[in-house]
């Protein structure tokens, strides 16, 4: 008897089965028209590069087309003017070499530097981070007219090597500070028992934290990568040779001549470097958010 | 297995003397254990024998070599961490293993002191296992395997049963102490817990502030504390204080007796207690009351064990005995040990009767 008064009154407070039924199909709807918007926010730029990639001047041209399908038949005439009239194989070649050297000079400074400020100077090492950090945030449209003095006094304008030298100095500061935040999560007990167990702190660093800080590295690779990849003001400003640009600047100077925008070859030129990069990243992306809310939550 | 020697070792980091002057030699094959509460400097005294950390003065020697100037791996210590400091990216049977790569040893080699020390601690089902997947007992089990595969010449071991429940807790002390007891290896533990000090140690080092307060077999520290730090720091409750004209006078709560319980003892001191309420706990009660000190009434507590077939009245004013024998005299200023001394207190049942 009691029970039965206790389930009346507290009857309008509990969902029946069939109205929860209903809120959670509300909800799922709700979420499956967010996730679609999104979805379609973030493919959207690609469906249409992929298109333009394959349409004829009249059909990209013509105001009275619709626009997201194919009104005259397809054609590959676009990417011969891409592949046979540029040097955009080159650009990509450079592009690639750049980005590979520019993530081993990163990797060889920024791991070290991070290591010692992480372990070796204390209080000090932090503030050093923080200060190496501040070095990041001065923008390149400020540093690339002193950078350019340099450039020409060691006589690398208009070669790939130029960037080389000056890509590091964004990508070394932020990867120091990143990986910083893994080394100091990595207890130091650890790495003190190495040292216990024979090794020297040479060898407990390879054996022992490079292996956990791994994570930290992977994104370090991808971080530096990308950022050579779109860089494009001191690329700009510094090479002016078609044989030694690299993708970001190449098809933006050379396919757009005066007024003329090669609307289609400039679709497929960013296509096909953004794809393997969007794969790269998806497939690296659960460390890649790691590597940067580490140092977060773990201070 | 090697002495262990340090002679006025100090270590000052800054301002603060974490460890001040100790000199200290552990015997060959001797368990030792460090105890004091934290920052009393003991965890810094066994990092810097095991070369973690740089002395300001003073030698360590480790068998017959001084190495002070030596890095932690070339001493053959070995260490358990708080933590256990595993190594989380590699199996059991690495983390083990790790330790006798830099030996030079052949792979079969290797394998079987990893197997010995696998099937000492039981853990030989779980060399495949990441240190993620194991239990606290495990872990622990792995770090101490990890510890004693090397055959270390000394044990270093930084409060390795502070992460283990309560219950685990008790066995594990058991069983480390038979493991040691077996390798005979010389063990130095720091724990701030005095029942693992007491249990487990031949000789145990009471530290406070960096310094070494006492240094004796857990009978001698508990009897005989050398000044008023050890005194109060081992024994649940601690041992009672109360000053006097002349002197700290010194007794345990266990031989704080009714004297109606203990009619015959051949020296009793009979002192007025002012019982106030008393704790059931099972296998004792314990009396909290006051006495009659030089500067008023002082807290004291008696422990009365439940085999004794007598309950005082709380409220009531209840002659307690003590032991001559079992009284202890402290400095009052220095609250160093001193010998017995006549004094005078209020509360005394017979005042000719001093010492």
């Amino acid at each position: 008897m009691a029970e039965k008064t206790d389930t009346r009154v507290h009857r309008p407070h509990i969902p029946s089965p069939a109205r929860r039924r209903v809120n959670r199909l509300g909800r799922g709807g709700f979420q499956a028209a967010t996730i679609a918007f999104f979805t379609i926010f973030a493919a959207f730029p690609f469906y249409w590069m992929l298109i333009a990639t394959f349409k004829t001047n009249q059909d990209l041209y013509r105001p009275l087309n619709n626009p997201f399908i194919f009104n005259q038949p397809p054609t590959l005439d676009n990417l011969k003017l891409l592949f046979n009239e540029t040097n955009y194989t080159v650009w990509i070649g450079n592009s690639i070499f750049i980005g590979i050297v520019v993530v081993l000079i990163t990797l060889l400074l920024a791991v070290p530097a991070a290591y010692a400020l992480a372990r070796l100077s204390g209080r000090l090492g932090e503030q050093l981070g923080i200060l190496m950090f501040m070095v990041y945030l001065i923008p390149p449209t400020l540093l690339f007219i002193p950078m350019s003095r340099v450039i020409t006094v060691l006589g690398l304008r208009d070669s790939i090597w130029s960037l080389i030298l000056v890509y590091p100095t964004f990508t070394v500061p932020f990867c120091t500070w990143l990986l910083m935040g893994f080394m100091k999560s990595i207890p130091a007990d650890i790495e003190e028992q190495a040292t216990v167990d024979g090794y020297t702190r040479f060898g407990a660093v390879v054996r022992v934290i490079m292996p956990l800080a791994l994570p930290g590295l992977l994104t370090v690779v991808v971080f530096s990568f990308t950022l050579t990849m779109h860089e494009f003001i001191y690329a700009l400003a510094f090479v002016s040779i078609s044989a030694q640009k690299v993708i970001s600047i190449g098809v933006t100077s050379e396919l757009i001549r005066g007024d003329v925008y090669f609307w289609q070859s400039i679709m497929s030129a960013g296509i096909i470097v953004a794809i393997p990069v969007a794969i790269i990243y998806n497939v690296f992306l659960d460390r890649f958010v790691a590597g940067f809310t580490l140092g977060a939550v773990k201070g | 297995m090697a002495v262990v020697e340090t002679v006025k070792l100090s270590k000052h980091f800054n301002d603060v003397k974490a460890v001040d002057g100790i000199d200290i030699t552990i015997q060959e094959g001797e368990f030792l254990v460090l105890l004091g509460p934290s920052g009393s400097g003991k965890t810094t005294l066994m990092r810097m024998i095991a070369g973690l950390e740089k002395p300001t003065g003073g030698t360590i020697k480790i068998g017959d070599r001084v190495v002070n100037d030596l890095p932690p791996r070339l001493r053959n210590v070995a260490m358990v961490f708080q933590s256990y400091a595993l190594y989380p990216h590699m199996s059991v049977y690495n983390n083990i293993a790790f330790s006798l790569r830099p030996l030079g040893m052949t792979r079969q080699q290797i394998d079987d002191k990893v197997h010995w020390a696998a099937r000492m601690f039981s853990i030989d089902h779980l060399l495949s296992r990441k240190p993620r997947q194991l239990s606290g007992g495990q872990r622990q089990r792995v770090a101490l395997a990890r510890a004693i595969v090397r055959e270390p010449d000394v044990f270093l071991l930084d409060e390795p049963l502070s992460n283990l429940d309560a219950k685990l807790r008790a066995m594990a002390r058991d069983e480390l102490k038979q493991f040691q007891r077996q390798l005979g290896v010389t063990t130095i533990y720091v724990t701030h817990d005095q029942v693992e000090a007491m249990g487990m140690g031949d000789r145990v080092a009471v530290m406070s502030n960096g310094r070494m307060h006492q240094l004796g077999t857990p009978q001698v520290l508990y009897q005989s504390p050398a000044d008023t730090f050890v005194a109060t720091f081992l024994g649940t409750p601690p041992m009672n204080l109360v000053e006097t004209d002349s002197c700290l006078l010194g007794f345990r709560p266990e031989n704080f007796l009714p004297e109606a319980a203990h009619p015959d003892t051949p020296h009793p001191l009979v002192i007025d207690f002012h019982l106030t309420r008393v704790e059931f706990l099972g296998s004792d009660r314990l009396l909290y009351g006051t006495i009659e000190g030089a500067d008023g009434p002082v807290k004291v507590v008696g422990d009365l064990p439940s085999v004794i077939d007598y309950t005082p009245e709380p409220g009531t004013i209840c002659p307690m005995m003590v032991d001559r024998r079992h009284l202890s005299y402290f400095d009052k200023s220095t609250g160093q040990r001193i010998a017995p001394t006549p004094f005078a207190l209020r509360g005394l049942r017979d005042p000719a009767g001093t010492a």
